[in-house]
Formats: C-alpha cells, sequence, structure tokens
C-alpha cells in the first residue's frame, strides 16, 4: 500500500556488532518556509576565510557499498562527500534551519500547494562544463521514481504526479496532493543533481556534479577525495583546495587518527572522550544541536499504557536531569515529551514542563484508583547508547513513586525488527524529519507506518492534514502548536534526552554558525568550513 | 620407487576432498546461519528510509524473495565456477573484495616473511640454548605476549609508536593513490603487531618441538659420538622436527589472513575482515559468503600444506606399514 499523505521514515535500526553503531544518514529539522533566496552563512563570517589547504574528515560509517548511485545513499560518507561535495540540490538547508535556493533559485506555489514552479539558476556548469539545464533537474528527480524504485527518496517523490520543463531554467511539479512544505523535501540529500543522460536517465556513474568540488578518488568503505572546483557557482567558495572523507568505523582509532593529525575533524566522539579533547590545547569540542532525540515510548493501545493517568503518572516518574547527568556526563538537553527538538521551526512550548515529581504521579495513580502499577521496559543498547543505565535509573525513581518497572534487557541484534514497533514500552532512538509534517506523518498520527506509541487522536489526524496544505505561516503555526500539545498531554512519548552532533576537531579549522538538521555542517562543511592556518 | 610417490598422491588427493568437503560444510553453516541473522538487507541499507514498499522493491530485486535453498544453492553453483556472484549493492563480490584481498595478502606475506625465519630461528637458540639468559629472557616475554589481546597489543603500540613517540601514523588506511613507500610506511604498526602475536606462539613451538626432540636416544647416540651440542641441534633434531613446527606455522599463517579482523579494525586497515564486519553489519549476503569461503580456504590450505610438509617430512608417516 503506498501512502497517500506523504513521506514516512523513522529511528536508525543501528546494528551493532560490538563495534560502533552503523549510523544511516538522517533527515529532520526544519524551519520556516522562507521562499526567498539568501546567502551561505559562511559568506556573512566576520573575519574573511582563508582559501586553500585541505580537510581531511573522519566518518563513522563509511562502508564498502557506498555507492554513487544517489537512491542508495545511506551513510554520513556519502552524504558529506557526495550529496554536499560533489553535488547541489535545488534548495539548501542552511545553518540555521532555513531554506535557501541553490540550483533553484526561487519558487512560487500554486493551486493550493500542489503545483510548484522552480526558476532555476543561470550559468551553473557541471564538473566536465556541460551547462545545467531544467532536464537535468527533471530527470535527477524521475531517477527516484518508478514502480521499482529502491531508492531513499521513494517516500518524497510518490506524492509528485508529474515533472514539465519549461525552457531551460523553469521545472514545474505537479503535486498529487497538496503540500507547502514541497521545496524542503527536495533539500533531502537523495535528490542530488546529476546531468541527465541523451534518452532519459542521469549519469551518477562519471561523478560529475555541479558541486564545489570534483571527485578524485574514491574506494568504497575507505576514502572519498576531491579536489576544488575552480568554476563553482557559489562566488568565493570553496575554501579548501581538496578535501577528503576518510571512513574509521572504530571509535578508538578515530580518536587515535585526530590526536596523532591524520585528520582534521572527528564526528561522532565517544562522550567519555570529551575530556580527554577538552584538555588538549590544539583540539576543540564542537556541539551542534540536532534533531535527534532518545525516548522511551509507550504504546497508548495496550493495558495499562491505555489509561492516561498511568501515562502521566509514568511521565512524571523519570527524573530526566539524574539520567543526562550520569548517563550522557551532561551531554544532553532534556525534552518536554514533545518531540519537536528546538532548533525546528514551529516548535511550540508545551507547559506545563513534566519534571520528576513521584508524589504527583503516586497521587495522579490513586485517584484513577491503580494500586501497584507494575509495567515492563524494553531497553538495549542499541535501542540508544545508554538505554540501559537510563532504565536502571528510570526503574529506581519510579520505584519511588510506588511503580514497579521490570527492566527487560532485550538482544542488541535486531532491536529494531523484534522490539521497537512490537513491545508496547521500548526505547527508541529518533533522528528527527526535516519538517514537522513530515516527523508526525512518520510516528503520530493514526496511520503512521512507525508509530511507536500507537497514538490514535482524531484531532490530531485533522489538524495535521489541514497543516499539510495550509499556506499561512500563522495558521499553520497555531496548528503545529496545537498538535504538540497534544503529543505532550496524552501522547506516549517519555523524552529522555536531546542530543547534539559531537565533532572534535582541530584548531585549525574554522567555521561559522554549523547546522544540526544533518550530520557534518548540514552535509555542506566541504564548502563552508576553512583553514586556519594558512 | 612407485611405492614412495603414490603414498604422497594419494594422500594428497584425499586431504583435498576432505577440505573441500569441509569447505561445503562451512559455506552451508555460513549461508544458513546469516539468514539467522535479525534484519534483512533491505532494512539495514534503507534505514530509516525503509517504507514498506521500498523494502519489497529491493528484496525483489536482489531476489531475496526466493525460498533460502533455492538461494543457497544457485550461489553454490555459481562459487564452484568461480563466480561469487553480485553484492547487493550491486557490484560484483570480486571488485568489492578483490582489493582488500590484495592488501590483506600484501600484510600477511610481509608478516610472515618477517615471522617465519625469525621465529625458527629464535626458537632454535632458545632450544640450544636452553636454560640460558637467552632462553629465559625469550620465554617469558613471548608468554607475556602470547597473554595480552592483540587489541591490547595493538593499542599499546599506536600509543607508544604513533602517539608518544610520533614516529609512525596511527592510521594503516592505505589507499590506492599512495606509492609503495608510503604503503609500507603506513603498514610498519599493524605489522610489528601481527609478529607480537604470532612469533611468540610460533617461537615456543619451534623451541619446544626441539626440545622433544633432544630427548631422543638418537640424539643421545649424537652427543655420545662427540657432536658439537649446535650440530646436534641443527642436524640431528630440527629436520626431525619439521612436522611440529610446520603446522604451528601454519595456523599462524592462516590467522595472518583470517584472524587480522581486530588489527585491521583498530588500525584502520582496507582488508578482508573489515569488508566481511562491513558486510555482515548490512547483511550483504554475498559478500559474507565470500569472505567466509576466503578465510576457510585459506585455513584448510594451510593445514593442508602442513600435514603434506610434516608427512614428507617423516619417513614413517611416508611409508605407513
Amino acid at each position: 500500500m503506498r501512502y497517500p499523505t506523504g513521506p514516512i521514515g523513522g529511528p536508525i535500526p543501528v546494528r551493532a556488532l560490538g563495534l560502533a553503531p552503523s549510523r544511516r544518514a538522517f533527515l529532520g529539522g526544519a524551519a520556516v518556509l522562507a521562499g526567498a533566496f539568501c546567502l551561505p552563512a559562511s559568506l556573512r563570517a566576520e573575519e574573511g576565510p582563508k582559501r586553500g589547504g585541505r580537510l581531511r574528515y573522519g566518518v563513522n560509517d563509511g562502508s564498502q557499498q557506498d555507492s554513487l548511485e544517489p537512491g542508495s545513499w545511506a551513510t554520513v560518507m556519502c552524504g558529506a562527500a557526495f550529496n554536499g561535495a560533489l553535488c547541489n540540490n535545488l534548495v539548501e538547508l542552511l545553518p540555521d534551519g532555513s531554506l535557501a535556493g541553490d540550483l533553484a533559485e526561487r519558487w512560487e506555489e500554486a493551486e493550493g500547494a500542489t503545483r510548484w514552479t522552480f526558476t532555476l539558476r543561470k550559468g551553473v556548469t557541471f564538473h566536465d562544463r556541460r551547462p545545467f539545464t531544467s532536464e537535468d533537474a527533471r530527470q535527477s528527480l524521475l531517477h527516484h521514481m518508478g514502480e521499482d524504485s529502491t531508492s531513499g527518496a521513494l517516500a518524497i517523490v510518490s506524492q509528485i504526479k508529474e515533472i514539465a520543463v519549461e525552457g531551460e531554467d523553469r521545472l514545474i511539479v505537479t503535486l498529487t496532493q497538496g503540500n507547502a512544505d514541497f521545496p524542503y523535501l527536495l533539500s533531502d540529500y537523495h535528490l542530488s543533481i546529476f546531468p541527465a543522460k541523451e534518452g532519459g536517465g542521469i549519469d551518477w556513474e562519471s561523478g560529475i556534479g555541479t558541486g564545489a568540488f570534483r571527485l578524485d578518488s574514491f574506494e568504497p568503505g575507505v576514502a572519498v577525495r576531491l579536489v576544488r572546483n575552480p568554476r563553482y557557482h557559489k562566488p568565493g567558495l570553496p575554501h579548501f583546495d581538496e578535501v577528503e572523507f576518510i571512513a574509521i568505523p572504530d571509535r578508538a582509532a578515530r580518536l587515535n587518527a585526530l590526536l596523532t593529525g591524520e585528520v582534521d575533524v572527528i564526528e561522532d566522539l565517544d562522550i567519555r572522550n570529551v575530556p580527554l579533547i577538552e584538555r588538549n590545547p590544539d583540539l576543540v569540542l564542537h556541539r551542534t544541536p540536532s534533531l535527534r532525540h532518545l525516548t522511551f515510548d509507550m504504546n497508548c493501545q495496550t493495558a495499562p499504557f491505555d489509561h492516561p493517568a498511568v501515562r502521566q503518572a509514568l511521565k512524571l516518574s523519570l527524573d530526566r536531569e539524574d539520567v543526562i547527568a550520569k548517563v550522557f556526563l551532561g551531554e544532553g538537553e532534556t525534552g518536554n515529551d514533545n518531540p519537536v527538538a528546538r532548533i525546528m521551526p514551529f516548535r511550540a512550548e508545551t507547559p506545563p514542563e513534566h519534571r520528576y515529581d513521584p508524589e504527583a504521579a503516586r497521587a495522579l495513580l490513586a485517584e484513577a484508583g491503580i494500586e501497584g502499577l507494575t509495567v515492563d521496559l524494553s531497553v538495549a543498547e542499541s535501542a540508544f547508547p545508554g538505554a540501559v543505565e537510563a532504565g536502571v535509573l528510570f526503574r529506581e525513581h519510579a520505584a519511588r513513586a510506588g511503580i514497579t518497572i521490570n527492566l527487560v534487557q532485550e538482544a542488541d541484534d535486531g532491536y529494531w525488527d523484534n522490539v521497537w514497533l512490537v513491545k508496547p514500552f521500548n526505547a527508541a532512538d529518533w533522528y528527527g524529519r526535516v519538517t514537522l509534517d513530515w516527523l508526525f506523518a512518520t510516528s503520530y498520527t493514526s496511520d503512521a507506518p512507525w508509530n511507536n506509541t500507537g497514538f490514535r487522536n482524531s484531532r490530531f489526524d485533522e489538524l495535521h492534514a489541514a497543516a499539510r496544505s495550509e499556506t499561512d505561516p500563522t495558521t499553520r503555526g497555531a496548528h503545529y502548536a496545537e498538535m504538540q500539545q497534544i503529543l505532550h498531554d496524552e501522547g506516549g512519548v517519555i523524552t529522555v534526552a536531546f542530543v547534539s552532533w559531537l565533532l572534535a576537531m582541530s584548531r585549525a579549522i574554522g567555521h561559522g554558525e554549523t547546522g544540526g538538521i544533518l550530520p557534518a555542517d548540514n552535509h555542506r562543511c566541504a564548502e563552508r568550513w576553512w583553514r586556519t592556518d594558512i | 620407487m612407485n611405492r614412495t610417490s603414490h603414498p604422497i598422491l594419494s594422500m594428497v588427493v584425499s586431504r583435498v576432498g576432505l577440505g573441500l568437503l569441509s569447505l561445503l560444510i562451512v559455506s552451508l553453516v555460513i549461508f544458513f546461519s546469516v539468514s539467522l541473522l535479525p534484519g534483512s538487507y533491505a532494512s539495514a541499507i534503507l534505514g530509516q528510509n525503509a517504507t514498506p514498499e521500498a523494502v519489497a522493491a529491493l528484496e525483489t530485486k536482489l531476489g531475496l524473495d526466493r525460498p533460502a535453498l533455492w538461494r543457497y544453492l544457485s550461489w553454490l553453483g555459481a562459487a564452484a565456477t568461480g563466480e561469487l556472484g553480485q553484492s547487493f549493492a550491486g557490484r560484483p563480490v570480486m571488485a568489492v573484495l578483490g582489493p582488500r584481498l590484495l592488501n590483506t595478502i600484501t600484510l600477511a606475506s610481509i608478516t610472515a616473511a618477517i615471522a617465519v625465519p625469525l621465529a625458527i630461528t629464535l626458537g632454535v637458540i632458545c632450544a640450544r640454548f636452553r636454560g640460558r639468559f637467552i632462553d629465559r629472557f625469550l620465554s617469558t616475554s613471548t608468554l607475556a605476549s602470547i597473554s595480552l589481546p592483540e587489541f591490547f597489543v595493538a593499542y599499546l603500540m599506536m600509543m607508544i609508536f604513533a602517539v608518544k613517540l610520533q614516529w609512525f601514523p596511527s592510521m594503516a588506511g592505505i589507499r590506492n593513490s599512495m606509492d609503495l613507500g608510503e604503503q609500507l610506511y603506513r603498514m610498519v604498526l599493524p605489522i610489528l603487531t601481527l609478529l607480537l602475536v604470532i612469533l611468540a606462539h610460533m617461537i615456543r613451538n619451534t623451541r619446544a618441538a626441539i626440545l622433544s626432540v633432544m630427548s631422543s636416544p638418537y640424539v643421545e647416540m649424537a652427543r655420545l659420538k662427540g657432536e658439537s651440542e649446535g650440530r646436534v641441534v641443527m642436524r640431528q633434531a630440527l629436520p626431525n622436527a619439521i612436522g611440529p613446527i610446520a603446522s604451528v606455522v601454519a595456523l599462524n599463517l592462516a590467522y595472518l589472513i583470517s584472524g587480522v579482523v581486530v588489527i585491521e579494525v583498530v588500525f584502520v586497515y582496507p582488508g578482508v575482515g573489515q569488508a566481511m564486519i562491513d558486510a555482515v553489519r548490512n547483511r550483504d549476503v554475498p559478500v559474507i559468503q565470500a569472505c567466509a569461503l576466503i578465510f576457510a580456504t585459506a585455513y584448510i590450505g594451510f593445514n593442508l600444506l602442513a600435514d603434506i610438509v610434516s608427512i614428507v617430512s617423516n619417513p614413517r608417516l611416508l611409508h605407513p606399514r
């Protein structure tokens, strides 16, 4: 069955083999719908970035499966090297989460956000000097469509009814249903623009894009090396002469590579190594707030969680600050049982703040006539790093409210197939979505494929449908605020923490504000960052 | 003369046959245990984009909707003709593993070329000067390095030579674009680590094998005839200890191919071991199968070689009554 309402997605099936978990690249986050083009932040930086030098970036999840075929991209390696350095999309996610034009200069919607006309940038050329035209854009989207598509962007392009071109510089996309967020969805990293082939299709095989860097060498699972594109369409960019993304799956090896100067930046730092970086005068720790959040999800359809008082009591029985201090060593922020990250536009405050209050929880249960509440909580290290420890603390916190939590330690391997979406109370790791519409359609509407909380609320669904094709930001904002309040009050989500991307880098690397919707400065570190030591 | 070549020939044929049978069993075990792993390639690779229809499309494309037995047999048929099939990512398995295998073999060959002569020489010296300082020193230090897990040795090497002294790079991530000199320079630490791991084993076994021969009556006889101790060890004991030495050398060579996974991960060396980990993580069954086949072939092949060497070097085994 094809979901008529929009793109879907969910958390990351982390399959650890006793090694660093395989991290899938992801989408999340959002920004206000701003159709206007604005300059990338790096151009606004106060001190002028210097030109030259190279960036070596230690990536945690490069895989020998990596390929230049954009539909198959699943790793940060592909995202940062191919989507961010080799290619451009029609639109670009700026560091502040807002949307800017990239290969498309501007766009207009018509007919209730079902018809989108993109005006493409003129004078852009591919690395082989071929001019970029509307046909390239059309074929790059069509590549992901079709009955037998295995593309990671299938959920996005399945909303598209028709793509037409008008001259060299206009692309007209007709949707099956109005979607005011459609330009945002085009920032999906799979939807990179490649040159069209004669007779249809795109030529991804030759590794030619429009991006700031040309492909020099690509050894899957080992490294991708790129060199400056002298004819890049963004003035003054890129700064580096050369960038190299190096796959280092082992955490200790990655840290060693940074300490010995083999690489300039590493991602996914082990939080236990934070003090090591902070002590080192040559290195700097960089935290970028992300959309990623860790939760304990209760299934609202299953007893005893079908009782609102039980859900509310459990929400009040977790000392979030304690978990963040002890399990995440302070590297995290509390949420308020609202899965929407602070950096997302349309995020609303959802009072009252759910704080640890065992007495209130006890009173709630007594009022509802529930005695000796006992629940099973499924956890595993692969649910999210530290899930088991967080569960142990939760058990102790809840005991003070008279609630017995039986901690069920599930097998790491297969957690995302056998526990998540299956067990009524489980730990989950969410990487968020680029828009609220997408986030809710993924996990919280009644028909959401990854509705881990079994949440069914007709008012919520109504608002979701209304907000989707609503082009007035004020009305949309009001809809989204009400939806977040409903989730906070009645939903089954207990947000344990919101976490940041943790990068460790050499002081020789300069950067402006960094984006946290996607890893590696929204994948575009190669063109946005620079060296300070040349 | 015919009688002397026949036993070897028939022995080799039967050993090779047994080796192939073991390979078959290994492939069967690997195939079905991989299919027991929870999760599928499609959901692993699509990650959070794993919509039901995308999963279904990918599985049909890869033939994963067919019965496991059918997939196994068709893979086996192709593998028998040397065709290891396509990785799920769409590239031929040999294209994925070829460069990795070459890297692993390079690392193994260099290490073996240093380790084997060195280990046998040191083993002989230990046996010759049994109980003296050099013997006690080597025995103790090899015991220590055997007792340390290999990853610990690796991190130790890295800490001393890469982080503190900064003589060698911490990453052995060699690439095709590097020249031979740089590739070798980057391989120093993994080679050093592997040397420490396998030298100890081989030295101790060489020493033990020679010493056990040294207690035989004919060695006593040689001594009584007035041969020097060095000549006794080299001429009388060593040739008769070749069998056990060959088997420990073979085991260690096989380890260099199939057991270096941890070392490869720690030093980010792009060998077969890392490729296999990557494949298991993504449930890329054709690649896992091929890796397992390579590892099993290495083990069985080296053991076969050791058997043959020890039989040929021992007339009693060569001419069984």
